[in-house]
């Protein structure tokens, strides 16, 4: 895994958050017609692929060298291993721990420089060319500079996890707070609603297809760097792990973490942030 | 008792020189009485609503209510401005404090039912017609019973039924609530339908330059022959009253 592919991707800018690359095209489908129809193919077809990528890989590992690329079984047998020794959960709380620490760290950073940035040009201004270094700095280097800075830690492990994901947080919310309506925001005023409820209830909603769409985007980047942290100077968590069985040439373990991990990932997206967006976005519907 | 007394109110202009929008302004409102306010485009109507709901501190001058800056108001502007994300009920409980919030809701229930919203307490505005968001902001203009009401053109591109409708939904609350009302519009039969009393303003910059008492009975059809009949013999007295000529000055002393 090269630094280059690590770096933050150059956050598009959407009015509706788009779906994420590993699942396809699920929650706009309401503009389909027929809908329970529609949702029901859709349903047999989601099952089909996974079918299909379950049956190429069987093909794959019947070719292969055993060692090089394992069956599913053999991963599956070795998922059940892992979990019975307690080694893959333990692993994988600290690496979801620290996950959620620097995504909520992260998107609460992001989000107030964001919009304080979207509201004053002057912070704007100030701000403009340390956002730009921020999202061009590959993420092994702040890896490897907060490990160095901070000491092997914890902290300098979900810092530099944070540091990498805060610059795209801020250019999407940023965008948003650039969006607000002022006209709403003079409603606000005429009213007299105050501070609090200006923001909370004037304000926010606004920008919640902005924190959405960062939140989902930046979980998605959080959980591969999380790894490199983990590899690089961290020993426990499930990059740690891969780095061991790596060592050992050991497929069938990484390909069980992975798995697992991956999963759990598309679990929070898919039962969390997806139900959760399509909440706060009812109205839109 | 609205006092409004506006000195100068500049813009600075898109060339960056100064724009004078209002000037030399004065301009009173009883305690429940509906005043509208008539002016060729852009003689700064709209600032003047600005300037008097607080939005706009940027002038030489002032307003007083009853002695203070006004604060219990009410506003509708030219657009509905609803927030697109909560329902008609918690638009219209958004304006309300927080403290009287849970009192309010039946009031704001009534408000909405008494403007035929009854149905569609828990939609969002994005799926009510161009009328119904009106009526929509309508009860939120009304729904803590403000002492000073602002209107800035809030009918316009409505077709005539529905804002005859909605005018007459306005001047039963306003009856009712016995609020002063401080109404911006262009269209004369507009204000001679609703008005007490009409203050004509000059092209940009702005002041009264006739009032004219409306001693029409109320309710008023707004396209009766009386109100017809007043407006030709307005029009007839003052053949360029709509584009504000600063020349009935003189005539509005006399009148």
């Amino acid at each position: 895994m090269s630094a280059r592919r690590l770096a933050p991707p150059a956050p598009a800018v959407p009015a509706r958050p788009q779906v994420t690359s590993s699942t396809s095209p699920h929650e706009p489908a309401a503009a389909v017609p027929q809908g329970a129809l529609a949702r029901r193919d859709e349903g047999r077809l989601r099952i089909a692929s996974l079918v299909v990528f379950v049956l190429l890989w069987q093909l794959g590992a019947s070719l292969a060298d055993s060692r090089t690329l394992p069956d599913p079984l053999a991963v599956l047998a070795r998922i059940g291993a892992e979990t019975a020794s307690l080694a893959l959960p333990g692993h994988l709380a600290v690496t979801l721990g620290r996950v959620a620490v620097a995504f909520a760290a992260a998107m609460l950073v992001g989000a107030l420089v964001g919009m304080a940035m979207g509201r004053w040009r002057k912070v704007d201004a100030f701000l403009d060319a340390w956002l730009v270094l921020g999202l061009n700095i590959p993420a092994l280097v702040t890896i490897i500079l907060c490990y160095v800075w901070f000491g092997l830690n914890d902290w300098a492990a979900i810092l530099a996890v944070a540091i990498n994901k805060i610059p795209t947080v801020i250019v999407t919310v940023r965008e948003g707070a650039r969006a607000v309506d002022p006209r709403l925001l003079e409603v606000a005023r005429a009213y007299r609603l105050g501070r609090r409820t200006t923001f909370l209830r004037v304000y926010l909603p606004q920008l919640v297809p902005y924190l959405t769409a960062a939140a989902r985007s930046g979980l998605s980047l959080i959980w591969k760097i999380v790894l490199v942290v983990e590899l690089l100077g961290r020993s426990e968590g499930v990059g740690f792990q891969l780095n061991v069985f790596f060592q050992f040439f050991d497929i069938t373990g990484i390909l069980a973490y992975t798995l697992v991990f991956a999963g759990v990932v598309l679990a929070a997206e898919g039962w969390v942030l997806r139900p959760l967006e399509r909440r706060l976005g009812a109205w839109r519907a | 008792m609205l006092d409004i007394r506006i000195d100068t109110k500049r813009y600075p202009d898109r060339g960056g020189r100064p724009h004078l929008a209002l000037s030399g302004l004065r301009m009173q409102v009883a305690r429940g009485e509906f005043v509208c306010v008539v002016g060729p485009s852009g003689c700064g109507k709209s600032t003047l609503l600005a300037i008097v709901g607080g939005l706009d501190r940027a002038c030489a001058g002032e307003v007083s209510m009853d002695g203070g800056a006004p604060a219990d108001l009410g506003f509708m502007f030219q657009e509905p401005r609803l927030m697109p994300w909560m329902s008609v009920l918690d638009n219209v409980l958004l304006v309300v404090p927080d403290a009287l919030r849970e009192q309010a809701r039946a009031r704001a229930v009534e408000l909405l039912r008494a403007m035929e919203l009854g149905d569609v307490l828990d939609a969002y505005p994005g799926r009510l017609s161009g009328g119904m968001m009106r009526r929509v902001a309508l009860a939120r203009a009304f729904v803590n019973e403000p002492a000073l009401l602002l209107m800035d053109e809030p009918f316009v591109s409505l077709d005539s039924p529905t804002a005859n409708r909605l005018r007459a939904m306005l001047v039963a609350q306003w009856q009712r609530c016995q609020a002063s009302v401080l109404f911006v519009t262009h269209d004369l039969r507009e204000a001679l339908a609703l008005a007490d009393r009409i203050c004509f303003l000059s092209p940009s910059p702005g002041r009264v330059v006739l009032e004219f008492a409306v001693d029409l009975p109320r309710p008023r059809d707004p396209s009766g022959a009386q109100l017809e009949q007043l407006h030709a013999e307005l029009l007839a007295r003052h053949p360029e009253l709509l584009a504000g000529l600063p020349a009935l000055r003189e005539e509005a002393a006399h009148d």
